[in-house]
């Protein structure tokens, strides 16, 4: 019984705590694209850097999946997200008003590597190569820009068909850090990756180059951006977005850029997105058919 | 129709049918192995298993907490909304909205509700309580059928569908089956709870997949030991004296909240209207819809059924095979609780989980998931038909352990043994349906698809298919269960 009481009283304390968190609280997630780890990592600095900044407590809370995010930011649980092109246009049509206020520099001219592993013997070449077809391909997430979205426009584009039946079989790993995975050990033996995340996981020194190399480079395209929801002022106060929109475009502290990895911040809008929604409903991911 | 159930009441038949149907769906299965070396990654998932390793002890206990009070608010309350059903359960329209409501797996529930009330304790108490109401009514509704109708007529009392006439006669028969099975729920929803965490919510199955995903097999080591942990240490807490705090405290370190707004709601029910309808198609692309939606009803649909009858046959055969371990017929002592323990360490693990690290190791193909529905299923069943093997007597003629096996247990029990297929079979439809969530091309994978794109009209179309197939299989195998004079229990 004294056990008991014991735990009671400490199960009651947990109780509390979780009580005393219940103030109105900035919060944001991102797309979980790659390795968790390294997400904590990168968006706890920043959640540190924009509490500083703003003078409120700015949590950051990992989701499990691309649409948990956009449910997340629906819900208001999220006030402010790091979106991809494509989750980012879903995003802001769920969420009347929201809007995307700042990109990575080198989410202007973002591109998808397709990767293969060693054993296919498929060179690089300046477009995407023939040899592809007939070979077992992956996908990131289903709801990826670089890893679904654009690989799948130019497989269309090339093959004029849909990848199920350009492809011997095609997966979705779920993440661009699981897609070089799975095709260093051969699982697959094609797939489409986020260049940032290659080109630092190269640098890095996780990749095996032996096994896996890049194959073809796609067009630029727009890619991640942070978008806010529209009532975030009658949430926070008047001017909070512009304060918000400041702190983002001024962060200079080279681990939190390295971390993403970008150069620095540059302002965006909704309509920079404008050709990856027409590119998401020319291949039918967000078709009205 | 009544021909063919006529003709299925011989066992060696039905046996014979399920067999050649699950060997056609083999040929027409997707089962390669397309890792080149799963030998690297087994090698260091045995290492990691062996150095269990909890970096942040917070994070854990958080998470302990979590798993626990999902499972044990979502049984208590299920067990309270499962009995009201069973109460009256002999009306049809309590039966098909048990049968519904439990035909929809935790998983697909967890997947509405996050939409609905955000990622919250509502949404995971509900996840759990609607389909786990849903198995127990089923189960107490049988469990109050089959007492002894005796001392329920002995007492003549003017009204006999009176509430005191029910709690005098009737439930105190059933109760201790009733509470035992419910003890049996809290494992499962245990189980449950930890893989709900695999699709975002806070309980230890979130941080098993993050460690999983990463390959930090000793963080996963030390998680999957928590999960067995919790699992085993139930029979010394979930007693009826320690609910009465364990309840209260379980709502009061996790109280039930949620993340909603009228709103969002409002235009959450508004999608999930069929797009057609919604927005007034025209007939032609409105026949386009239906046409793209259909390819997916049937290649989800057929996948689900072909994997489905693969695993349901093989689990009865590594059932049969498995009960051995636990069965005083082939070993006792010691080698007996081993085995008993392999069982149940085995029965443990979610088919989820199985499942997830089968493809790391194996590559995606169908194969991971039938080992996976095979190993978690077969357990369950060979650990209870290995417990029933106990009360058979020993052959007369003593013989070797193959001769034992062959022409003495399996035929002494086989008929005990359809029956807990059987009674598995949508059981294994509804998991198979799900598992297509991590890539295979079953039901799951368009419903991940669906809610992916924010299609919640397609989702709930393609969840009621689920949901039907598993009814389907609910209904044909009560009918078969019927005709044959199987009892389960």
């Amino acid at each position: 019984m004294r056990y008991l009481t014991a735990l009671l009283a400490l199960l009651v304390s947990f109780g509390g705590h979780a009580a005393d968190t219940q103030r109105p609280q900035f919060t944001f997630t991102a797309i979980p694209d790659q390795n968790e780890a390294e997400l904590v990592r990168r968006f706890q600095q920043v959640a540190d850097y924009l509490s500083g900044e703003l003078g409120v407590e700015v949590r950051y809370i990992p989701v499990k999946s691309y649409p948990a995010a956009i449910t997340a930011f629906r819900n208001n649980q999220v006030q402010l997200a790091w979106f991809g092109g494509l989750s980012g246009v879903q995003a802001r049509r769920a969420v009347p008003g929201s809007e995307a206020i700042a990109q990575g520099y080198e989410d202007q001219f973002f591109k998808s590597y397709f990767i293969a592993h060693g054993s296919t013997g498929i060179e690089p070449a300046d477009t995407l190569p023939q040899a592809v077809a007939g070979r077992t391909f992956t996908f990131g997430s289903k709801g990826s820009t670089s890893g679904r979205l654009m690989p799948e426009f130019h497989i269309r584009e090339t093959f004029g068909e849909s990848p199920g039946e350009v492809f011997s079989r095609v997966g979705f790993s779920g993440d661009h850090s699981r897609t070089i995975a799975l095709v260093q050990s051969g699982a697959f033996e094609v797939g489409a990756v986020n260049y940032a995340v290659w080109d630092k996981a190269v640098a890095s020194g996780e990749v095996d180059t032996d096994q896996v190399s890049v194959i073809w480079t796609t067009p630029e395209y727009a890619d991640y951006q942070w978008t806010v929801r529209g009532d975030i002022d009658a949430q926070f106060g008047d001017g909070f977005k512009k304060k918000l929109t400041a702190a983002l475009l001024a962060i200079d502290d080279r681990a939190i850029l390295d971390s993403f990895p970008r150069s620095k911040f540059v302002p965006a809008d909704n309509d920079d997105y404008r050709a990856i929604q027409q590119t998401a409903e020319s291949i039918g991911l967000l078709s009205d058919f | 129709m009544t021909g063919f159930w006529g003709q299925a009441r011989s066992l060696r038949k039905l046996t014979f049918w399920f067999a050649a149907i699950a060997a056609a769906c083999l040929a027409f299965a997707d089962i390669d192995i397309t890792t080149r070396s799963p030998g690297h990654e087994l090698w260091r998932m045995a290492t990691g298993l062996v150095t269990p390793r909890i970096d942040d002890p917070q994070q854990w206990l958080d998470a302990v907490i979590t798993t626990l009070t999902f499972s044990l608010q979502g049984v208590v309350l299920a067990a309270a909304l499962g009995f009201v059903l069973a109460v009256f359960y002999r009306r049809a329209w309590v039966r098909i909205l048990a049968a519904a409501l439990r035909s929809v797996h935790e998983v697909f529930w967890a997947l509405i509700f996050i939409q609905v009330f955000g990622i919250s304790t509502l949404a995971g108490v509900l996840a759990i309580l609607l389909p786990f109401s849903g198995t127990l009514a089923k189960v107490y509704g049988e469990q109050l059928e089959e007492i002894d109708p005796a001392p329920a007529r002995a007492v003549q009392s003017g009204d006999r569908q009176s509430v005191s006439h029910f709690f005098y006669t009737r439930l105190p028969l059933a109760l201790y089956a009733m509470r035992h099975y419910t003890a049996y729920r809290m494992e499962c929803a245990i189980r449950s709870s930890v893989v709900l965490g695999f699709i975002g919510l806070p309980t230890l199955g979130f941080h098993l997949e993050t460690a999983l995903r990463t390959g930090d097999y000793g963080a996963a080591s030390a998680l999957l030991f928590t999960l067995l942990a919790l699992v085993y240490s139930l029979r010394f807490w979930f007693r009826a004296g320690l609910l009465w705090l364990l309840v209260p405290a379980a709502f009061i370190v996790r109280p039930i909240s949620a993340n909603w707004s009228a709103a969002n709601l409002a235009q959450f029910l508004r999608d999930c209207i069929p797009a057609p309808l919604r927005h007034d198609w025209p007939l032609e692309k409105t026949g386009r819809w239906l046409a793209w939606l259909g390819e997916q009803v049937a290649s989800g649909a057929w996948n689900t059924a072909l994997l489905a009858q693969i695993a349901l046959v093989l689990t009865g055969l590594f059932a049969l095979l498995a009960s051995t371990l636990n069965s005083s017929h082939f070993v006792s002592g010691m080698a007996r609780r081993t085995g008993d323990g392999f069982l149940l360490v085995l029965r443990s693990l979610p088919e989820y989980l199985l499942n997830f690290v089968g493809l790391i190791i194996l590559g995606p193909s169908m194969l991971p998931a039938i080992i996976a529905l095979t190993l978690h299923n077969g357990a369950i069943i060979g650990h209870l038909l290995g417990r029933h093997s106990d009360e058979i007597e020993p052959p007369a003629i003593p013989t070797g352990p193959l001769g034992r096996f062959a022409y003495h247990y399996v035929p002494t029990l086989y008929q005990r043994f359809l029956a807990y297929c059987f009674y598995r079979w949508e059981i294994i439809i509804r998991e198979t349906a799900m598992l297509g969530i991590l890539g295979i091309p079953t039901l799951g994978f368009y419903i991940d698809s669906a809610f992916q794109f924010l299609r919640f009209d397609v989702a709930l179309i393609l969840i009621g298919v689920s949901a039907g197939m598993t009814m389907g299989a609910d209904f044909i195998s009560q009918r078969l269960r019927r005709n044959l004079r199987m009892e389960a229990f």
